[in-house]
């Protein structure tokens, strides 16, 4: 079988996929840095059973699977899954169309009607760009005069996407969250990432611990996933007093903290799960 | 036997390991800098890219 691997930087994480997939008989793994990828409109050169997509940037990993998938390969995620899970905005839509619980969440256009949305939703609320990651660029704003700063430079400073305001309401998170990673139908494991800080993010200092796959968790997880279009995701989950609420989920999951955490073999059950859809045996 | 480069920072001999591969991020032990593993044969480091508004997770 013939794996392509869609990769830029080779991380932690994808070393361990790699020596993962080195211990699969019968897998030949096809190396394809998005650096250095010309894809020609209409021309199919790599034959491959199944794609591995490994990017570390969103865009590149995004288009380059819409590529991909228009010429007949099948691809873990599937386009649909990164252009969802890459917009903030798009993940709330689908989590609101399947009836999974997430933070109160308001769009807006402009300065004046965010502010607007604001004020109906109540401080304290955090405004996070529609795409970006790793805690880049969030505000938590607790009252109106931080609201009006943070509207008046995000208006003036930012790039036209820094406009489209995503406004979600503060979730109190006791010094954690949770991150669940889901392969196909299975909630795998999950950790809890600790922090003082209200960004909990493990790029940004939050500790990783290992917390139990229970029911309740395993369900919204696996909820969370099916909404966005299925395959490997890690739903962020915060516990509130009316239970858990999905935060976001992630696509090309970062993984490298879980593993001794949680004892799971995190890019084992990745790879199998690759193998099985390069074998037809998975959508 | 094992492949060594040379930092582009501070010009220390980096052993890189068996199963290094291109594109792979290691951290130089004498200056601390990110580099990348840009050639096996021969063997070179670069600078990591500075990291982008759509990087990560």
């Amino acid at each position: 079988m013939r794996i392509g691997f869609l990769h830029s930087l080779i991380r932690r994480e994808e070393k361990l996929l790699i020596n993962e997939f080195s211990r699969q008989d019968d897998v030949e793994l096809v190396m394809i840095d998005d650096r250095k990828l010309i894809f020609e409109m209409g021309q199919n050169g790599l034959q491959l059973d199944v794609l591995i997509e490994r990017s570390i940037n969103h865009s590149r990993a995004m288009h380059a699977l819409i590529l991909f998938e228009s010429n007949g390969i099948r691809c873990v995620n599937k386009s649909q899954v990164a252009l969802t899970c890459g917009d903030k905005l798009l993940t709330s839509k689908a989590l609101q169309e399947h009836g999974v619980p997430q933070p109160p969440v308001s769009i807006a256009f402009t300065e004046d009607s965010a502010l607007e949305a604001i004020e109906k939703m109540g401080y304290p609320v955090v405004i996070k760009p529609a795409v970006g990651s790793w805690g880049r660029l969030l505000a938590k704003i607790n009252d109106r005069d931080a609201a009006e700063a943070l509207l008046e430079h995000k208006t003036i400073l930012g790039s036209y996407h820094h406009s489209i305001f995503y406004i979600q309401k503060y979730v109190e998170k006791k010094g954690r969250d949770i991150r669940a990673f889901v392969v196909g139908d299975e909630c795998i494991a999950a950790i809890y990432r600790e922090s003082p800080h209200w960004i909990t993010n493990t790029a940004r200092g939050g500790r990783a611990v290992n917390c139990p796959v229970t029911d309740e968790l395993a369900d919204i997880s696996l909820k969370a996933a099916a909404a966005v279009g299925g395959g490997i995701v890690a739903i962020d989950v915060f516990e509130s007093e009316n239970g858990l609420l999905v935060n976001e989920v992630n696509y090309t999951m970062e993984f490298k903290n879980s593993i001794e955490t949680t004892g799971v073999n995190i890019p084992a059950k990745i790879v199998n799960y690759v193998v099985k859809v390069g074998r037809g045996e998975m959508e | 036997m094992s492949k060594t480069a040379e930092c582009p920072v501070c010009g220390a001999e980096i052993k890189l390991a068996d199963d290094a591969v291109q594109g792979e991020l290691l951290t130089c032990d004498e200056c601390g800098s990110e580099l990348e593993v840009t050639s096996l044969d021969p063997p070179q480091l670069d600078e990591a890219p500075q990291e982008e508004e759509d990087w990560g997770q």
